[in-house]
């Protein structure tokens, strides 16, 4: 069994504070801690989910975390992979724990978000696609996921008052989250009638950019076990590469790899990671209570939904217009309000997304909670090849 | 003219624009951008990547535009106008190619219509490779 305990999480409210980041995570650790009913002395290795747009104290996180927190000698790791860093982090803490190295981990992931659209890093750097990408197309990220919207509505029928829909459930769910950034209900008319930003997604179906942190202590089952109370477990992290060819465009490339000499394999890439985690934890999606996908867009959910094994391509659209997908459906998806909700707090997010398996396992998510919630998915996807998704079960 | 990257494309008078991928000699695997050093086959223990001008035409994978005008580096021109970008299908060789589109606008494009590369100016002048539309 590789499974692991998660003894307690801790959130900073997500928003848009103006703060330094470290004060985010530590916040985050704090209460993490507490809920754990553990001291930062006790924890014996901590792991750092770094942030590239906040100067060295971010590409070093772990040790910047530990310093804040006072120097106690424990053992340290920092990590970046984009989206997937905070998935990234608990797989390093998790290992380690695993192989009996230690008993303790806090896992911390923080940001604290520039305005408008993510840039590249500064620099001229004609030898990085990320930086080539926008010098020679102005290809922004919500273009890919307005080009993976666009290809949807070709392939399924969807249509702008799907996506909207998406919104207006998920902001529904934030609005009952007191650490959403957005806690406003919306309408579809409202969704519709927001600025388009790259066709066919308009403003109110991308996320933005935000604030946040995340934290969550990790302990060997042994350990959480002596201490007599239920916890939840982190039975599966899957951190995969694509398989080649790649044949889904992927932020920030050019173009796919070729099938001219290869076939594509057998599960797009998005699939893949979802497949592995689900192999790891020996369950399926039959057996999903509820999941947490990365909407970096309204539509995006939708695939996600898919890729899950939710339901059989072209079909979330009937999930999501049968309210199975809301709060109190047979399969809530993004019961934590989402991105949607969120902003993309790139570090924290996928600690954030443990943070709501935890709660709603724990059957503490109060007006979000899931009904008798047993196995909880999230998945996520960083940038270049990272693969992340998560299982927890109770 | 000044092409804004080197040995991504090219563009004669007789030839008209082409895009510069790359054919591993050992499997034949195809790339774009063009790819130095080892093949992305990981079945493939192949170094030589020799260079091939990929076909001309295509048909639109997907399709997006920018309303707002992207960050730098990119330039965008004043006044702004929308920059339309295409994802194209190259079938001959298994590849869909992200390019801005010349001349056409979202609404004149469709899922599954045919493109041809073309080449144009970014508003600082160096040229880059564009989609139009099918002669």
């Amino acid at each position: 069994m590789s499974a692991v305990a998660v003894l307690g999480t801790g959130m900073h409210p997500w928003g848009k504070w103006g703060r330094p980041f470290l004060e985010y995570g530590v916040a985050a650790a704090r209460e993490a801690l507490r809920d754990a009913g553990l001291e930062w002395t006790d924890v014996q290795y901590v792991v750092g989910a770094d942030t590239i747009r906040n100067g060295y104290p971010g590409f070093v996180s772990g040790a910047s975390y530990a310093r804040e927190l006072g120097w106690s000698g424990a053992r340290v790791a920092s990590c970046y992979a984009a989206c997937a860093s905070g998935a990234q982090a608990l797989d390093i803490a998790r290992a380690r724990i695993l192989a009996g190295l230690c008993e303790v981990a806090l896992v911390i992931g923080a940001d604290a978000a520039p305005k408008g659209f993510f840039k590249p890093v500064g620099g001229d750097r004609p030898d990085d696609p990320d930086w080539l990408r926008f010098r020679l197309l102005g290809a922004t990220n919500p273009a890919y996921f307005a080009l993976y919207a666009r290809r949807r509505m070709a392939l399924h029928g969807s249509t702008p008052a799907d996506f909207a829909a998406v919104k207006v459930k998920n902001a529904l769910a934030g609005s009952l989250n007191p650490m959403a950034r957005y806690r406003k209900r919306v309408t579809a008319e409202e969704v519709l009638a927001s600025p388009m930003v790259a066709d066919p997604l308009r403003l109110m179906d991308i996320c933005a950019t935000s604030d946040g942190g995340a934290a969550v202590v990790l302990a060997s089952q042994e350990f959480a076990r002596r201490r007599s109370v239920p916890f939840v477990r982190l039975a599966a992290v899957s951190t995969v590469t694509p398989v080649f060819p790649n044949t889904v465009l992927e932020l920030p490339d050019f173009a796919t790899d070729s099938t001219a000499a290869v076939p594509a394999p057998e599960r797009p890439f998005r699939a893949a990671i979802a497949h592995a985690a689900y192999e790891e934890a020996g369950v399926g999606p039959e057996d999903v209570s509820l999941a947490e996908v990365y909407d970096l867009s309204t539509a995006l959910e939708l695939d996600w939904m898919e890729d899950l094994g939710l339901c059989p391509p072209g079909e979330a659209e009937k999930l999501l217009r049968d309210g199975r997908t809301a709060l109190g459906g047979s399969i809530p998806v993004n019961p934590s309000g989402g991105l949607a909700s969120f902003g993309e707090a790139i570090p924290a997010q996928a600690i954030a997304q443990l943070v709501e398996l935890t709660t709603q396992l724990r059957g503490g998510a109060g007006a979000r909670q899931t009904a008798d919630a047993r196995v909880g998915l999230a998945a996520n996807q960083g940038l270049f090849g990272h693969g992340s998704a998560i299982i927890a079960t109770v | 003219m000044t092409y804004a990257i080197d040995g991504w494309f090219a563009h004669s008078p007789e030839d008209g624009a082409r895009l510069l991928g790359t054919r591993c000699t050992a499997c034949g695997t195809v790339c774009f951008p063009p790819r130095r050093g080892s093949c992305p086959n990981p079945r493939c223990p192949g170094t030589d990547m020799e260079v091939l001008p990929l076909p001309r035409r295509g048909r639109v994978w997907s399709y997006t535009n920018a309303c707002y005008p992207p960050p730098a580096p990119y330039v965008a021109a004043e006044p702004y106008e929308p920059v339309t970008l295409a994802a194209v299908e190259l079938d001959e060789v298994g590849l869909v190619v992200l390019g801005q589109v010349k001349g056409l606008t979202v609404d004149q494009l469709e899922v599954g219509m045919e493109l041809e590369l073309t080449s144009g100016p970014l508003a600082d002048g160096p040229l880059v490779w564009m989609w139009g539309r099918a002669s």
